[in-house]
């Protein structure tokens, strides 16, 4: 992998810090809100479903975790692990590709 | 007072214990050289101008990389016991001397030598002082390449590729060297997970700079400079 390459690696991770810093507020502040008059699979559903808004919005923070939490388990695996190089980078992009999977699966179940 | 200090090579050692008597305004250099001047005159150890100029006598006292020479003996020990050990990160010539080859060659690969654009012919280049690229390059210029940041090092230790803060702090001050033409090779070589963006603010160098300078500073520098020349589209073509 080329330095250019982790530099633009770097740069992404911070990136989505930002995104996630957002993300992570408003999803706690709705958690927060919504269970006020109980927390019933009912009543999420019925606010959620067809929510285009909301939809997209958790559409964004599941791209921003998979890049940010990637990027991040590569810096852990060669500095902890020394484990590192195309093997390495393989199954990175495995968790990664789970990851997106079980995420926006969990959007379409919430708000298709 | 009890010091211990690391006698071996670069198969290993161990810690030997010497008793030392203490002196007003003691240093642990001066303690150093009693033991190899009355005790045991096999020790070795390094040490040049004894008044914190030169940077070669660097070592690990009491668990943490300090000049010997400046470090009074009051100040560190512990229980009255003093523990010597060569610098960390670096492989061990002989007792309390590492072998620095690895820390120089780094210098090296971050480029950080000066690489002139003018001639003789040129006049001198005029450099405000004021100007906001000299003060960030003189705030890492006193750097003497002693090596304690690069003992204290958490990712030096980890990433044994990672150039380490006296380097990357050296190739700040070049890259703010206005007289320089070699920027974007620097820039390129300190670049990536071998260079600052392995960097992770941990600031043990920092700390621990005898010449109170900030290897943290200069690695941030060179975070927003890298980052930015690696989505310039001008550097794409070259």
């Amino acid at each position: 992998m080329s330095a250019r390459l982790q530099t633009r690696l770097w740069v992404a991770q911070r990136a989505t810090a930002v995104v996630l810093a957002v993300c992570v507020l408003v999803h706690l502040v709705t958690i927060v809100y919504a269970v006020r008059g109980g927390l019933s699979a009912a009543e999420i559903l019925g606010r959620t479903r067809g929510n285009v808004a909301w939809a997209a919005f958790y559409v964004v923070f599941v791209v921003a975790i998979v890049i940010h939490g990637v990027i991040g388990l590569r810096t852990i695996a060669a500095e902890w692990l020394r484990f590192h190089g195309p093997a390495a980078e393989a199954t990175l992009i495995g968790i990664a590709l789970a990851l997106g999977a079980m995420g926006l699966r969990a959007v379409v179940a919430v708000f298709a | 007072m009890e010091v211990k200090v690391w006698r071996g090579g670069a198969e290993g050692g161990r810690f030997q214990s010497f008793e030392v008597p203490r002196q007003p305004s003691q240093t642990v250099l001066d303690v150093v050289t009693y033991v190899q001047r009355h005790l045991d005159p096999t020790l070795s150890y390094r040490f040049a101008c004894r008044v914190g100029m030169c940077g070669s006598c660097a070592m690990t006292v009491n668990g943490t990389p300090r000049w010997t020479c400046r470090t009074h003996v009051d100040k560190v020990v512990a229980n009255d016991v003093l523990e010597v050990a060569p610098l960390a990160n670096l492989p061990v010539v002989k007792d309390l001397v590492a072998d620095m080859r690895a820390f120089f060659d780094k210098w090296a690969r971050a480029k950080g030598e000066f690489k002139p654009t003018a001639t003789k012919r040129d006049a001198f280049a005029i450099v405000k002082p004021g100007s906001a690229q000299r003060q960030e390059a003189d705030a890492g210029i006193e750097c003497i390449g002693c090596g304690v940041c690069y003992a204290a090092c958490d990712v030096v230790a980890w990433n044994r590729d990672y150039l380490g803060p006296a380097a990357l702090n050296r190739a700040w001050t070049l890259v703010n060297d206005v007289r320089d033409g070699a920027r974007r090779a620097r820039l390129e070589a300190v670049a990536g997970d071998a260079g600052c963006h392995s960097c992770h603010t941990l600031m043990s160098c920092t700390e621990l700079c005898p010449k109170a300078l900030s290897p943290t500073r200069s690695i941030a520098g060179l975070k927003r400079a890298t980052a930015l020349a690696a989505f310039s589209r001008s550097e794409e073509a070259q």
